[in-house]
């Protein structure tokens, strides 16, 4: 069997990035100029990544599906971004964040990735500030922080309730800066459908420009996949309506193995689905259980008559509500994990106490901190999330509780990469949530930030010259090599083959299809038969998709539906992946819960035994099961426990 | 409380650049009024796909108000009827039963049309290219609490570094000026010590790549502060203005 290396040097947990900084390969200036490096994406990760990368000397092509760099979804995060500064003397250090995110991860993350990850978090910081990110700020000047679920200390950095938009606006002015000066070549409103591979190695990526429908051909010396994660999968999930997982998925076919799909997490937070005819889920930010109280009526008839419309929620007496979280959690209360929190959601709706017209919410209360605070304070931290949501729900979050209910948020799971952020495919990169490696089962509030920006401007810039220092007399590729042809080839034809359908259902009623299958069979709640029921089902949809999915237009033109349709085809056999890891892990971990293995207090029982390791899995053709490999992940300097959100 | 609301769409059809667009009417039944405005015209392009026609290509990403994607002129108002917000962020009960909705793609010399309501704005990011960033490298940079910076300050920078680049100011303006997106960005950065070094450069710079590219010029009408999503106030054009002639007197 493939032994699966990935690459952690030797030596304490605390010297292991800087002991391969000072070893590592490096390649000189004169020499960077002539190595190529494709970026697709320009969201955290990416943007940072191409920015830096061309700073450095290196020539950069740099793909984004959006209009404009600036649009990626990493712009949407809004409650902030973890490092280990300590500025509140609250007892914070490298060691604790690396701590709590690997404990926040259910243990089955990278000790050493997420050490790593933890060291560079304060550079972020400062580099942020350098570039003009405007972080809040106290009186004095200096910055401010917040506490985020699953840790016990203030260590999020944020910029009101658009860190992600800062953040983003910050590496885009970088990159901007970048593309100025002309290091780096971008391509906006071009989608990546495949990566070439020649000679054993990534050269180059074909892309589609979508104004023009032409299919392009570009080569480089390595290629770094920066596009984010699969969420839209389940089709309602807080992404941005285009966000996809087909170039990670492309890589998959072409070689790259897959790890750990079945990790997706749920956020606690969001706006509850009002109609079939919605289009997507807003999240409202985890900073809110910061000083929001989440309840439902301890009364079953308080519930039923909320839900009938005749109570109002504010009518109920203190001593008749649940705050649920408060009494099973008392340590972190309202600030446990996402995964806790998410699941509590349910297991009390499921029981009969949810709220809202469909049953389907729970509240968030601000009516403590409105009184403690005063609606001043409540406006300045949280102002642009309250609006948020009366223009959306029609209700004042001042007066009113919030109703929310978990949703499909982020995926833990991506493209396998070693401690150098490369996949299996030699000069094939992944960064960001598009790769698997630092949040295991579950990932922590504000640590996504943390992640995109540590790999673009922190990890890959180094690790990635300790694979192109090899390269350095590599010429540059034509792309008249039949690697191209055929790759081009490849695409034109199950692009004609959409086309030649001419089927009777849209795109988006197959995709909505998929997502309840995926929400009821492979979402907060798994077990053995109804996983195997929905790799059924997906396989019948696929089918469906095949024959009868109706794209108007042409191919060789502006073409939304076709867009469309070529990332629903990925996502469809996404689906059937991350249901075959979920049967495959007999365990409930993170975002991952199987219904069989819980305590007797309905909290997730891990297996360390038997399922301590990454699944990787490996692409073996059209319709035929995919194999998996596994990575153990040896514990060396922490010793794994139950999760403890209690005491 | 929301209800279902027959509505008449007038929507802006246009097959490219340099094509003639025309207006086509469609008409909606039982739209219910909890839904997003492109909720609405997703049910609109599921009915025109099951028709056979092809559906109304417009440009949106997030749909939470954020991300700067959509771009819809709503009977004449850049993002529609509703104040504060984006097109996604717009709601059908801003709408009633019987009414007939205009949307047009944004209309400005600097935003070609490229197809029905999408239209053409790199125009932005080539005025950010210009100059619209604070000239730092990765690595090298002093600790984040090295320099205080008065609250004040920090959020005078945090108002103006809101704007989403949408191009709604430029799409309100009669001039077609697209001051108020870069008075945001020159604001945001004239404000923090780290922007400071480079405020001269960066507004003349600025300032030159809007004019090369035919954007007009500002006679303070402030249509642009009114339709903005995100309440960018024209205070810092104000501030642009001051900031260009100082660098200018300095040449």
């Amino acid at each position: 069997m493939t032994k699966i290396d990935s690459k952690i040097p030797q030596g304490p947990l605390a010297e292991k990035w800087t002991n391969y900084k000072a070893h590592q390969k490096l390649v000189n200036p004169a020499n960077k100029r002539r190595l190529d490096v494709i970026v697709v994406g320009t969201g955290l990760a990416g943007a940072s990544a191409a920015a830096s990368l061309a700073e450095m000397g290196f020539n950069v092509l740099n793909f984004c599906i959006q209009d404009s760099p600036r649009r990626a979804h990493s712009i949407a995060a809004q409650g902030g971004i973890n490092a280990a500064k300590n500025y509140q003397n609250d007892g914070d250090s490298v060691y604790r964040l690396f701590y709590d995110t690997i404990k926040g991860g259910d243990y089955r993350a990278r000790e050493a990735n997420v050490y790593r990850l933890a060291e560079v978090s304060n550079s972020i910081i400062d580099q942020c500030v350098a570039q003009g990110v405007p972080f809040a700020r106290e009186y004095g000047g200096l910055l401010d922080n917040r506490s985020f679920g699953g840790a016990q200390v203030s260590r999020t950095f944020y910029a009101r309730g658009q860190t992600g938009q800062q953040l983003l606006l910050g590496a885009y002015s970088a990159l901007s800066r970048q593309i100025g000066l002309g290091k780096v070549k971008m391509y906006t409103r071009h989608e990546m459908l495949d990566v070439v591979v020649v000679d054993g190695r990534a050269r180059g990526i074909i892309a589609r420009n979508l104004i023009t429908g032409k299919i392009e051909r570009f080569s480089a010396h390595a290629v770094v996949v920066g596009t984010g994660g699969y969420a839209n999968t389940f089709f309602l999930s807080t992404n941005a309506m285009a966000s996809n997982g087909s170039a990670a998925w492309q890589c998959y076919k072409k070689g790259a193995y897959f790890s750990n799909p079945c990790m997706c997490q749920i956020h606690p937070t969001c706006i509850p689905v009002h109609g079939e005819f919605q289009s997507k889920l807003t999240l409202m930010s985890e900073s809110l259980r910061n000083d929001g109280r989440i309840w439902v009526p301890k009364k079953k008839e308080d519930a039923e008559a909320i839900r009938a419309g005749k109570l109002k929620p504010t009518q109920i007496k203190e001593e008749d509500r649940d705050y649920y979280l408060e009494r099973r959690y008392p340590a972190f209360g309202n600030l446990v994990p996402r995964d806790v929190a998410s699941r509590a959601a349910k297991e009390r709706c499921d029981a009969g106490f949810g709220v809202g017209n469909t049953g389907l919410a729970v509240y968030l209360d601000f009516a403590d901190a409105i009184n403690r605070l005063g609606k001043n304070v409540v406006e300045q931290r949280y102002g642009n999330l309250f609006q948020m949501y009366e223009k959306i729900v029609n209700d004042n979050p001042y007066e009113t509780p919030m109703m929310i209910f978990p949703a499909l948020h982020y995926t833990m799971g991506g493209l396998w990469v070693d401690y150098e952020l490369m996949t299996s495919v030699p000069g094939l990169f992944a960064i960001g949530e598009a790769n698997f490696s630092d949040h295991g089962a579950n990932r922590l509030g504000a640590s996504a930030l943390m992640q995109g920006l540590a790999d673009g401007y922190f990890v890959l810039p180094y690790t990635i010259q300790n694979y192109l220092a090899d390269q350095i007399q590599v010429p540059r590729f034509s792309t008249d090599l039949p690697e191209f042809k055929e790759a081009e080839k490849h695409i034109n034809d199950r692009i004609n083959r959409l086309m030649g359908i001419k089927g009777k259902r849209s795109v988006d009623s197959i995709h909505k299809e998929l997502g309840h299958i995926m929400w009821d069979f492979v979402g907060m709640g798994r077990d053995e038969a109804g996983l195997k029921s929905a790799i059924e089902k997906l396989r019948a949809l696929k089918k469906e998709f095949w024959s009868n999915v109706r794209i108007p237009g042409a191919a060789g033109d502006l073409n939304v539906e076709l867009e469309k349709a070529l990332r629903l085809a990925d996502f469809i056999e996404l689906g059937e992946l991350i249901a075959h890891d979920a049967l495959d892990r007999e365990e409930s971990c993170g975002g991952h819960f199987r219904i069989e293995h819980q305590t007797e207090e309905g909290e997730a029982l891990r297996h360390d035994d038997k399922f301590a390791y990454v699944s990787c899995w490996q692409y073996q053709g059209e319709d035929k099961d995919p194999v998996m490999l596994k990575e153990q992940l040896d514990y060396e300097f922490i010793v794994r426990q139950q999760r403890n959100y209690k005491n | 409380m929301d209800k279902n609301i027959n509505i008449t769409l007038k929507v802006w059809r246009q097959k490219g650049p340099r094509e003639k667009g025309a207006f086509e009417t469609y008409k909606l039944t039982d739209v219910s009024q909890g839904s997003s405005f492109l909720e609405m015209l997703d049910i609109l392009n599921e009915q025109l796909i099951n028709d056979g026609k092809e559906p109304v290509v417009f440009d949106h990403d997030c749909r939470e108000g954020i991300c700067g994607m959509c771009s819809l002129y709503i009977n004449g108002h850049p993002h529609g009827p509703d104040t504060s917000v984006t097109t996604c962020q717009l709601h059908m009960r801003r709408f009633n039963d019987g009414d007939t909705i205009t949307i047009e793609p944004w209309r400005s010399a600097g935003f070609p049309v490229i197809r029905d309501l999408m239209v053409d704005r790199t125009a932005y990011d080539k005025i950010i290219q210009a100059g619209g960033f604070v000239s730092v490298n990765t690595g090298g940079i002093p600790d984040a609490n090295a320099i205080p910076i008065p609250k004040k300050d920090a959020d005078l920078a945090m108002d103006a570094a809101a704007c989403i680049g949408c191009g709604a100011c430029a799409a309100a303006c009669k001039n077609g000026s697209a001051m108020l997106f870069v008075s945001a960005k020159v604001s945001q950065l004239a404000l923090l010590p780290q922007g400071k070094v480079e405020a001269a450069r960066r507004a003349k710079a600025m300032v030159a790549k809007m004019d090369e590219l035919g954007f007009g010029n500002c006679t303070n009408t402030r249509a642009c502060e009114m339709e903005c999503p995100k309440d960018i106030s024209v205070s810092n054009i104000a501030r642009l203005n001051r900031e260009f002639i100082w660098a200018k007197l300095k040449d």
